[in-house]
């Protein structure tokens, strides 16, 4: 039996359910964070929110698939069409596959690559192409405008994100996600990075075209940016890629600064529980602070919106590296040095 | 410096942070929902819901075709027309209110000298057809009918104030 996983088409085989094994849950867990989301809000603003569908309203994202499902997919006129329904197959295809990654245990992960976070990071970055696409082949002005404003936002953010990242692998000496968690062992990156981590977990928001920051939605400027003009089964997929992408924000900021599946407490009843439950209550803490900030805070001005990310979150993140460079390099705690 | 200051303690975040504060308080509190259609707020005796045209208790129509009601209407949604009935008394032969035109203002009740046309306390009568919303005399009637008990209690409880 091993042996038939040694040959191509059974680790062909053994690819296939690792990544079922990996997507499934995902995508349950996209279902119920819509759910989440909306009990979180509503409990917030001192509602009950959906409550009727099954019991506690557990059944209310089926509804909802269901719902989507059904309904008429409007492909505009003056649309590109081709441009058109591939824009949100790009965008909750890379929200999927940066997933690849991920270790959700010691190497747990189906792909445990050297170069993990750069893989992470490109493929985040891709994101962008999904909306941008999707504003141009609507051929709408609210959802060009969606676009442009969502682009530039992604990009002004992932440039301070990719200082904070740079800084965590100066502490860890590796790409490797796997070895960035083991790293993690004697100490989490968010105790003595902990401005980055806030920085980190801010920028997750902008990327994600998560509130405060939801220029590029802007319900009440802009309609619903670049996503107006879409319908059923491709507008869920848009909606699915954004909550899957606030998945993998936080499933990024788990493993890059709270110790992925690393027991909190490192001794015996704690480091007993498997590494995937800790992960995913990591995961799911971090999924509630998206919520609640969503539930909290006002829509920020676009000029804000760039002054935060160039003015305030790029140059802290410059000096943070050089200073923790300098301090490393001083105390020669510098792996590999 | 005080510039400075600010600035230093902007990256506290603790307008964001005591914000948090507040909305986990609110998380945690009771929530404030009904659940409707289990759960339903009690109406008041003014409370202006579906019309109705009452009887008096030998079943003789209380409505006398005065037609102030029409005539008060300010969304002339009520249409009367009247002759003498056989025993000579004056009647509606038509009562119509158009439900889509109401808007709910309780004027022809308040002009009604016999308290025939009332707004009762209903208020789920959503159609599927806006026909079924052109309301005629016997429709209102039946809601007379339906709704007579609680129409009495509600012109007992406000009759001290009109």
């Amino acid at each position: 039996m091993n042996a038939f996983f040694e040959t191509n088409i059974g680790i062909l085989i053994l690819t296939v359910l690792e990544s079922l094994a990996l997507i499934v849950p995902l995508l349950i867990g996209v279902a119920y964070l819509t759910y989440a989301e909306r009990r979180v809000m509503g409990a917030i603003q001192l509602r009950k929110g959906p409550n009727m569908v099954g019991p506690f309203g557990l059944m209310q994202p089926f509804a909802d698939a269901l719902k989507m499902l059904m309904k008429e997919t409007i492909i505009p006129t003056g649309a590109d069409r081709i441009l058109f329904v591939l824009a949100p197959m790009i965008t909750f295809g890379l929200a999927v596959v940066a997933w690849a990654v991920i270790p959700v245990n010691n190497h747990w992960a189906i792909a445990n690559i050297n170069v993990g976070i750069l893989y992470l990071f490109a493929v985040s970055s891709l994101g962008v192409y999904g909306i941008i696409i999707a504003g141009w082949a609507s051929n709408s002005k609210y959802a060009f405008f969606g676009a442009l404003r969502s682009a530039a936002q992604m990009v002004s953010y992932e440039v301070s994100m990719g200082f904070v990242i740079v800084t965590v692998l100066l502490c860890v000496g590796s790409l490797n996600l796997n070895d960035i968690v083991l790293a993690q062992r004697h100490i989490w990156f968010a105790i003595p990075l902990f401005p980055l981590f806030i920085i980190f977990f801010i920028s997750g928001l902008a990327e994600t075209n998560r509130a405060p920051f939801d220029l590029a939605e802007g319900e009440s400027e802009i309609v619903a940016g670049f996503f107006v003009e879409y319908s059923a089964m491709s507008f869920a997929l848009f909606f699915l890629g954004e909550y899957a992408n606030m998945i993998l924000i936080s499933a990024m900021t788990t493993t890059l600064f709270l110790g992925g599946w690393l027991s909190p407490i490192p001794f015996a009843p704690f480091t007993m529980v498997p590494g995937v439950l800790w992960f995913l209550l990591k995961v799911m803490i971090c999924l509630f602070v998206f919520i609640w900030v969503r539930a909290t805070l006002p829509r920020l001005r676009y000029d804000q919106l760039m002054a935060l990310g160039w003015k305030v979150f790029l140059p802290i993140t410059l000096v943070y590296l050089v200073l923790v460079a300098g301090v490393m390099e001083y105390c020669g705690w510098l792996p590999h040095a | 410096m005080n510039r400075l200051g600010r600035m230093a303690w902007g990256l506290v975040l603790w307008e964001i942070l005591s914000g948090l504060a507040l909305t986990l308080r609110y998380f945690f509190s009771p929530k404030a929902t009904i659940n409707y259609p289990y759960e339903k707020n009690p109406t008041r005796a003014r409370f202006k819901g579906e019309h109705a045209l009452r009887r008096y208790p030998n079943g003789e129509e209380r409505c006398i075709a005065c037609k102030l009601c029409e005539a008060v209407c300010p969304a002339q949604a009520i249409t009367i027309e009247a002759e003498p009935r056989e025993d000579g008394s004056r009647r509606t032969t038509r009562y119509d209110i158009d439900m889509t035109k109401c808007i709910y203002c309780g004027l022809c009740e308040e002009a009604c000298p016999v308290d025939a046309i009332v707004e009762g306390p209903n208020f789920e009568f959503a159609t599927e057809t806006r026909e079924e919303l052109l309301y005629d005399k016997a429709k209102l009637l039946a809601n007379g009918d339906r709704w007579e008990p609680e129409l009495v209690k509600r012109l007992e409880l406000d009759a001290p104030y009109r």
